[in-house]
């Protein structure tokens, strides 16, 4: 097997060396009912080539992003990422290190570590980011459990327009942790109002910009009304990218900004790996989750970078940890790092003013076709579009036509009937002025 | 004296110069290079990505358009490309050394693997894309659940979790809500965990309104199952038990404490974190375990990544199968489908515990290893772990001390005690491998060891591989015996940075670069 050096004679040499006669020996402890004495009913090993034929198959049974005219997003985007990205990313250096527990020989996980940080306060307007969590939703999930720490209170109320994916993560921590959520109705037109909501015993209001619905909204009335009560404001950044133009939720009043990084850097991937995003206020970092990387100095007094304040973490504290978390996601951070770092200040927004301008122009392209109507008044890169038939069914029929046309909000709401009709519809750079002609050509087509 | 070439260039070593190493003008020492922060390496203007600003266009953003600047540095992609590899330059890796962290299971990754996972029919498909446009994706999945179901001799799994400690939330999750079904929640709340557990297990019982409750461990490194037994009753939940345990050792009474805590009423959790020591030799159905996550990114090889991402899917009993989380797949007339609601498949999901599918990119890679080394190969290289590691500990034994007899399963536990006297503890001895060129082993860990060393060598060492490293022990610890303290007390003295102060960094903590910096950011923020 050709990732595993030992020969037969050095197994030989080392059983002697052991004073075992098998590798049978090793293995007494197991109780005899428990020992397999064969092998399991799986195929037997195979080489590079024949592995990649089977997977290649698999693979080429899917469309991918970049073989159609593509506008699905909800969540997760399509981007495009410089090709240095997935070199450095590669470097056996960052790929095959561990968590950087031995800072003397991890400076360089370290340091980038540092410096996503950084990063994810500049553009939250944050003072403090985490290094990252498990991806977007866990974060939210994470930082309504802060809140219940740091305000010692145990009710939340989440926005009817916050992802309905992460609804149902909070919803689950909160249902094994017996805490108290109020889930507002979805509210297609984006003028929600959650103020109403907060009372003494919220810890929490949690509201998603843009919504799922793709508007974008000045959140400050909302923190002012939420701290009146002794209550924190999440923001949930569902696109990183949308900061580049959009006023930082840090400006707005917000405690504390969770998002999905994965826009910077990492592919769709079928929905994982993602990079959670995490920053708080500077008062709350001692309840905040997850790693956190610190600058110090080393014997010599120069500069160096360690895990820092991991007496908040489940290896130190165990069952008091302020979660169970022990990893982040330290290669897609990377990734997120390096992309932020290619684009710098002048990129980055104009990355995002360009997302912006693609979207109006399909959102004006998409609203002259009969029947159809955009919900928003505002939006970032994604809308959501009211079609005279069923959004699943139209989306099923784009398909044919090879166009993937968004999601429709029905498979995100089943059950929910104001959503039959409604597709959340996204654009970014990858779109060209042809592909949005053949998203209006389609639809036109299929709503005929 | 010089020997000249042709071109009457001295060619000789200069060794006779007498020369010795100081610091140099620009900190650099050959190749390790000093690097600074990205910020302030900032060309205002410069950008590594060239992008045509957009035409004229009505903004739709109402009142929320962002004013002033962010702050982020530019760069050429040269400078950036440079500030990275630099970077890189001052990591440990699988790739450049033994990685003896025991219970991290540092193995090889195999490259096959990530040119997998960047195939565009997986790498470059979304999560809510329509289902007949990702047969494939859906397929994977479904087959590499087939070969975790099949090597655990579990009936179900779920895939979604996003690493072993998400995972091990995801088993107490169905573990209560089995509870749940059957009227019990609010009696059943104790969740038995030894003291040499994983920090994780305490915590994720804990996050879920679980009380934690300690099971020690007998003389020779098991748990000490009349203890456990004697702490079985009506209020207890389930046990989190990590086997091979953290020690090293397969706990041999396993299948009896399966038994008893199921004839209590309560359900097995197994940490399987070691999963790999055992994986085509043992299957935890085999055991009585009711949930086990299974680290993809330990016994499967999907890179470390320096942190991450992981993925820990959970397979599951007959017992807890209906109350596996969404989403999952199934497979009916010909097509495979994603159940990502409840109202449209049978069972009684607890939940959701993430957004998506899971960690789609680390399902290819562990696939990808699995198909490459089948059911022969996988076996074969729970052997080779297995007898690597005892061969690090037959062989060190006598220099080193071991707190339990062999034979151990696939890492190699010894304690303190051959240090007592020297003046040097632990985690010097750790910080002296670094000069020698090897990452150190896991320190302090188990607890239930004094000053523990835990080395885990996995099957990827070569014989000479691990020879050399005995070797090194050996002198190291042959070096403490004979009081040659320096060599450890300020180790190392060769890596890129001396040690760090991790006291400073807690007390004052810089999270964050700012201008003006040299300012505690705490201070700075205020």
């Amino acid at each position: 097997m050709r990732y595993l050096p030992l020969t037969k004679d050095d197994r030989a040499q080392m059983l002697a060396a052991i004073g075992a006669k098998s590798v049978d020996e090793l293995f007494k402890d197991v109780p005899e009912a428990a020992r397999l004495g064969g092998l399991i009913d799986l195929p037997r090993r195979q080489g590079e080539m024949e592995v990649e034929r089977q997977l290649a198959a698999m693979a080429g049974k899917n469309i991918a992003a970049s073989q159609v005219p593509f506008f699905v997003g909800a969540g997760a985007y399509k981007h495009h990422i410089p090709a240095t990205v997935d070199h450095l990313i590669q470097r056996s250096e960052f790929l095959t290190s561990y968590t950087p527990y031995q800072p003397e020989i991890t400076q360089g996980t370290l340091q980038y570590l540092f410096e996503f940080q950084t990063q994810v306060a500049l553009l939250t307007g944050m003072e403090v980011a985490n290094a990252s969590m498990y991806d977007g939703s866990t974060a939210c999930g994470e930082a309504v459990l802060m809140a219940h720490r740091v305000t010692k209170r145990k009710k939340a109320v989440l926005s009817g327009n916050l992802h309905p994916h992460y609804q149902d993560v909070v919803a689950n921590l909160s249902d094994f942790g017996s805490y108290k959520l109020v889930t507002e109705p979805p509210c297609p037109k984006g003028t929600e109002g959650l103020a109403g909501e907060i009372d003494e015993e919220t810890s929490c209001v949690v509201v998603q910009n843009p919504d799922v619905f793709g508007h974008v909204r000045d959140l400050s009335a909302l923190a002012e009304a939420a701290h009146a009560k002794g209550a924190l404001m999440i923001v949930v950044v569902p696109e990183i990218v949308s900061l580049g133009l959009i006023t930082p939720p840090g400006e707005m009043g917000a405690d504390i900004v969770v998002g999905e990084g994965q826009s910077l850097g990492n592919g769709l991937n079928f929905g994982g790996p993602y990079v959670g995003l995490f920053a708080a206020k500077q008062k709350f970092v001692r309840q905040m989750p997850g790693r956190l990387c610190g600058e110090t100095v080393d014997a010599e007094g120069k500069r160096g970078f360690v895990l820092t304040l991991s007496t908040r973490e489940q290896h130190i504290r165990r069952e008091k940890a302020t979660s169970n978390i022990c990893t982040n996601s330290g290669l897609c951070c990377l990734a997120f790092t390096i992309h932020l770092s290619l684009l710098g200040e002048e990129g980055y927004t104009r990355l995002a003013r360009i997302n912006h301008a693609n979207a109006v122009k399909l959102a004006d392209a998409l609203g002259a076709v009969p029947g159809v109507k955009v919900m928003n008044e505002t939006f970032f890169n994604e809308f959501t579009i009211e079609t005279p038939k069923p959004g699943a069914e139209v989306i099923d029929a784009l398909v044919e036509k090879g166009v993937l046309g968004g999601v429709p909000l029905s498979r995100l709401m089943p059950g929910n009937d104001a959503m039959k009709n409604l597709i959340a519809v996204a654009s970014t750079e990858v779109n060209s002025d042809q592909d949005r002609a053949a998203y209006a050509r389609a639809l036109k087509e299929v709503l005929a | 004296m010089n020997s000249m070439n042709a071109k009457g260039r001295p060619t000789g070593t200069g060794a006779e110069t007498g020369f010795t190493p100081h610091e140099t003008f620009t900190g650099n020492r050959g190749l390790v290079q000093e690097e600074p922060l990205i910020f302030e390496l900032d060309s205002p203007g410069a950008s590594g990505v060239d992008l045509d600003e957009p035409e004229e266009f009505a903004p739709r953003l109402g009142a929320a358009a962002r004013q002033g600047r962010i702050g982020l540095p530019g760069l050429s992609e040269p400078e950036v490309m440079r500030h990275y590899v630099r970077l890189s330059q001052k990591n440990y890796a699988i790739d450049s050394g033994l990685y003896p962290l025991g219970s991290c299971t540092m193995k090889h990754n195999p490259r096959l693997n990530e040119k997998m996972a960047r195939l565009p029919g997986f790498g470059d498909v979304h999560p809510l894309q329509p289902q007949q446009t990702v047969q494939g994706a859906l397929e994977l999945i479904d087959t590499l659940a087939h070969w975790l179901k099949e090597l655990t001799g579990m009936p179900a799994v779920a895939m979604s979790p996003k690493a072993g400690a998400h995972g091990e939330l995801c088993g107490m999750m169905a573990i209560d809500a089995a509870l749940r079904a059957r009227g019990e929640e609010g009696t059943r709340k104790r969740v038995l965990v030894p003291e040499s557990a994983h920090g994780t297990n305490p915590a994720t019982a804990a996050q879920i309104g679980f009380t934690v409750d300690s099971i020690p461990a007998t003389d020779d490194g098991h748990v000490d199952v009349a203890a456990f037994k004697a702490k079985l009753g009506p209020d207890v939940a389930a046990i989190m038990l990590t086997n091979p345990n953290t020690c090293g050792l397969f706990e041999r009474d396993i299948i009896e404490i399966a038994d008893a805590v199921h004839e209590a009423g309560g359900y097995f959790y197994c940490d399987g974190a070691n999963f790999n020591a055992i994986a085509g030799r043992v299957r935890p159905g085999d055991l009585g375990v009711d949930a086990m996550h299974i680290n993809l990114h330990k016994t499967f090889s999907t890179p470390h990544g320096g942190g991450g991402p992981g993925a820990g899917p959970v397979v599951l009993s007959e017992a807890l199968a209906p109350f596996a989380p969404l989403p999952w797949i199934v497979h009916d007339k010909g097509a495979y489908r994603a159940i990502e609601h409840e109202s449209e498949g049978t069972g009684q999901p607890f939940g959701r515990m993430t957004a998506f599918h899971g960690q789609m990119g680390m399902f290819v890679r562990a696939l990808s290893y699995m198909l490459s080394h089948g059911a022969d190969g996988i076996r074969q290289a729970s052997e080779d772990a297995v007898l690597s590691a005892n061969y690090i500990l037959a062989s060190l034994k006598d220099v080193m001390s071991a707190p339990y007899e062999g034979p151990c399963m696939h890492e190699a536990l010894f304690d303190d005690s051959f240090l007592k006297g020297t003046g040097v503890e632990t985690l010097d001895f750790a910080k002296a491998m670094i000069d020698e060129g090897y990452h150190p082993m896991t320190m302090y860990f188990p607890l239930v060891v004094h000053g523990a060393m835990l080395i885990e060598p996995t099957e990827s060492e070569s014989k000479d591989s691990l020879d050399l490293f005995i070797a090194t022990l050996r002198d190291l610890a042959e070096s403490a015996k004979r009081g040659e303290t320096e060599r450890f007390s300020g180790a190392p003295y060769l890596a890129p940075r001396r040690r760090l102060d991790e006291t400073q960094a807690a007390r004052k903590p810089i999270l964050r670069w700012q201008h003006g910096r040299n300012e505690p950011a705490s201070k700075a923020a205020e």
